[in-house]
């Protein structure tokens, strides 16, 4: 029973939420808008366990007996955690938490913000090195590709117009970028979206007929 | 038997990449330090979401859902402070709503910023009538599609804890259906395509999107009747501040823009000819 | 918060934050490591602080909380609150996935999550993502302008974007193999594909780029001062 049933509640839901779009009343539509306001409970205690799950596996690794040479940087994330936990819940004014000027939003401001940002950031160097190392012309297909991103990327930067300033209106870099992004890009992302949906569709009916079970993880 | 010489192709082909990172680096730096204006092409895109915000009439209720972080703030903030700056100037009704929980916060700076703009500094604005923040609400595309059917249960209270009941603009607004249009700001899931989904295909809702330039190529598809328009990362965000008349971060930045753009290029030209050059010469 | 003294500290703390993560570039080492496990601990911390304020408590706290205040305080309201019991049930057995013993009783709502969201994508990519999509890319593929002069070139970009949605589906028939005619149509779809992954690429580098200045803007503007 202990994948059955489980089985049994993903094709209750998965059938009301298919039935509620072509009968969209009582009781299936009223069934569906009181699911959604389970799925956000759910998903919020979803969310809870990966934090709580996290510092317990960070703790696990500061006190285990293995003493490795980084195992203290467990003890940082369960402190960082506890700060502005503490903060959050106790010290920002309850509900009034993100209220500009509160203590939450000064540590999400001055902490959360610039280590997010510059996370993300540092893409911008692993972008160009990657390119220089492993963006090869080996084909036609790579150069196609290539000539794509070199136009696309000039057109879409200032630069692109001033280089080709002097060709007549409609042939200057930023046209021939929005020609590319309006016509032959739109053709292939097309293709590959209706194939997505039929996959994604596919997908769908075998997890609510109970056909794909392995999100149940093993026994 | 001595080694062949290591030729320059071969050390280009070897080349640390810290040195390339010091050439990003300083690309980027030095033009941050001219204060160059200039006017840019507009994307057909980018018209079409200005033309739609212009035939909006003016004390609409408009929805925003900021559906971003800070990493993707520099280019998404520009979006949503000119999407505001036009609200203001228009005197919408705002409905801010965030499906990650940073976006209110992210909404709440865009908001000052706009209000702090010099043609706005001396428009009066209550909370509660005239805008309104509800907050994050979890759940992804479960929001938007309940949303469709009734928003005060799926937002009790505003992002200050404050009961819906109590907001004087939001009584009277039921549904999506209650909107006039909507401003979608996003940097991925859930967010725009979760929001032409429901919102758009499902309810029927007019909107346009402000979208990081990642994932622009997968809205593309969706501009003209799901879509009513799409700005694309910081150059969909410095077209818009150019056809809105209110120039801002994201023009400024254009200039460095072009800088990284080049170098990137150059980079992949030189490391294709290192390559070829070296290849010839092994099999020469 | 908004007190100068605060402001400016905050700047400081945010500005070597930043230089520390940006430390990693050189090479990892014990400052990036710290400044990373912060990151980490800082980002599970507002979640869960945003997720109890914005969602448990609203709709799981207090309508709890009104009920079971009107059950033995007063005034009477209906049932209808008792139905929270659900979620409530079905959210605490997500949390006993922390048991080692009891985890297996995380799967009734994780079914729920997957029937849910399945149910819902099905119809909706089908609808937006293919039939919408289809439905764009037959399109009358000789155009004409008000006037009644033939468009050629607007003929042309509508016939190109036909033939290019088809062509990539054919690249997508795995099952058949791609040799004669069916073998150049999906070549053909493999060069509309390109185009799009190249354009693809050009954004990218456009959107990394755009983040990396505006951490620059702050180091250099807010931080330094150097910069208006």
């Amino acid at each position: 029973m202990r994948r059955e049933i489980p089985t049994f509640i993903a094709f209750f839901v998965g059938i009301v939420c298919i039935i509620q779009f072509f009968i969209p009343h009582r009781p299936f539509g009223t069934l569906v808008d009181v699911f959604s306001d389970w799925f956000g409970i759910v998903a919020a205690f979803a969310i809870w366990l990966g934090a709580l799950n996290l510092i317990r596996v960070s703790l696990e690794r500061s006190l285990s007996k293995k003493k490795t040479h980084d195992r203290w940087y467990g003890l940082v994330v369960v402190a960082s955690f506890l700060l502005i936990f503490i903060v959050g819940l106790f010290l920002s004014g309850g509900n009034q938490f993100q209220v500009p000027g509160s203590r939450f939003d000064y540590l999400y401001v001055n902490i959360y913000t610039p280590l997010s940002s510059t996370m993300f950031a540092l893409l911008a160097f692993f972008v160009a090195s990657a390119s220089y190392r492993a963006f090869r012309a080996r084909s036609w297909e790579a150069t196609l590709l290539l000539i794509a991103a070199f136009l696309v990327m000039l057109g879409r930067a200032p630069v692109g117009d001033q280089i080709t300033g002097f060709m007549p209106e409609g042939y200057r870099m930023s046209e021939v970028a929005n020609w590319i992004m309006t016509y032959p890009q739109v053709a292939g992302q097309r293709a590959i979206m209706i194939g997505i949906a039929l996959g994604v569709a596919s997908a769908s009916l075998r997890l609510i007929l109970g056909l794909e079970r392995s999100y149940l993880g093993g026994e | 038997m001595t080694e062949p010489k290591d030729g320059l192709f071969d050390r280009l082909m070897r080349i640390d990449r810290r040195v390339i990172f010091v050439f990003i680096s300083v690309a980027l730096i030095v033009p941050l330090f001219f204060n160059v204006s200039q006017r840019i092409q507009v994307s057909p895109e980018v018209q079409m979401l200005n033309d739609a915000m212009n035939k909006i009439p003016d004390g609409s209720l408009v929805l925003y859902s900021m559906d971003y972080d800070p990493p993707s703030a520099p280019e998404l903030q520009p979006m949503a402070v000119a999407a505001f700056k036009v609200a203001l100037a228009k005197k919408f009704k705002m409905v801010i709503i965030g499906l990650w929980p940073q976006g209110p916060q992210q909404a709440n700076m865009a908001f000052e910023t706009a209000t702090h703009y010099e043609k706005f500094s001396g428009t009066k604005l209550t909370y509660g009538v005239d805008y309104v923040n509800l907050g994050f609400q979890s759940g992804n595309e479960a929001v938007i599609q309940k949303m469709g059917s009734d928003i005060p249960t799926t937002f009790p209270r505003d992002y200050a804890g404050t009961p819906v009941e109590q907001l004087p603009l939001m009584k009277g607004i039921k549904n999506l259906g209650n909107f006039d249009f909507m401003v979608n700001i996003s940097a991925g899931y859930p967010g725009t395509r979760e929001w032409v989904q429901f919102g758009a295909d499902r309810f029927g809702l007019k909107m346009v999107s402000g979208s990081t330039a990642v994932q622009t190529t997968e809205m593309s598809p969706y501009v003209g009747k799901q879509l009513l328009g799409l700005m694309g990362g910081m150059r969909g965000a410095a077209e818009f501040e150019q056809l809105s008349g209110y120039p801002g971060r994201a023009l400024k930045f254009m200039v460095g823009q072009s800088v990284a753009h080049v170098i990137v290029i150059l980079f992949i030209l030189i490391g294709n000819i290192a390559y070829f050059a070296t290849r010839k010469k092994k099999g020469a | 918060m908004d007190h100068p003294g605060w402001v400016l500290f905050g700047t400081w703390v945010a500005a070597l934050l930043t230089l520390g993560i940006a430390t990693f570039l050189y090479k990892d080492n014990p400052v990036y490591k710290f400044c990373e496990a912060v990151f980490v601990g800082i980002s599970a911390g507002y979640w869960f602080v945003s997720y109890f304020w914005q969602t448990l408590l609203p709709k799981l706290g207090y309508p709890f909380y009104a009920g079971l205040k009107s059950w033995f305080v007063g005034p009477a309201q209906g049932p209808g609150w008792l139905v929270l019991i659900i979620p409530g049930i079905l959210g605490v057995m997500m949390l006993l996935r922390l048991v080692p013993k009891a985890g297996w009783i995380a799967r009734w709502p994780l079914a729920f999550v997957v029937g849910y969201t399945a149910g819902l994508r099905l119809i909706t990519f089908l609808q937006s993502n293919a039939m919408t999509q289809l439905q764009n890319s037959v399109e009358p593929v000789i155009r004409y302008s008000q006037s009644g002069s033939f468009l050629g070139w607007e003929s042309f970009n509508v016939l190109l974007v036909t033939v290019g949605t088809f062509a990539g589906l054919f690249y997508f028939f795995f099952s058949q193999e791609h040799k004669g005619v069916f073998g150049r149509v999906a070549r053909v779809g493999t060069w509309f594909l390109m185009i799009t992954f190249g354009a693809a690429f050009g954004y990218t580098v456009m959107g990394r780029m755009s983040l990396l200045i505006g951490r620059l803007d702050f180091l250099l503007a807010d931080w330094l001062h150097l910069i208006r």
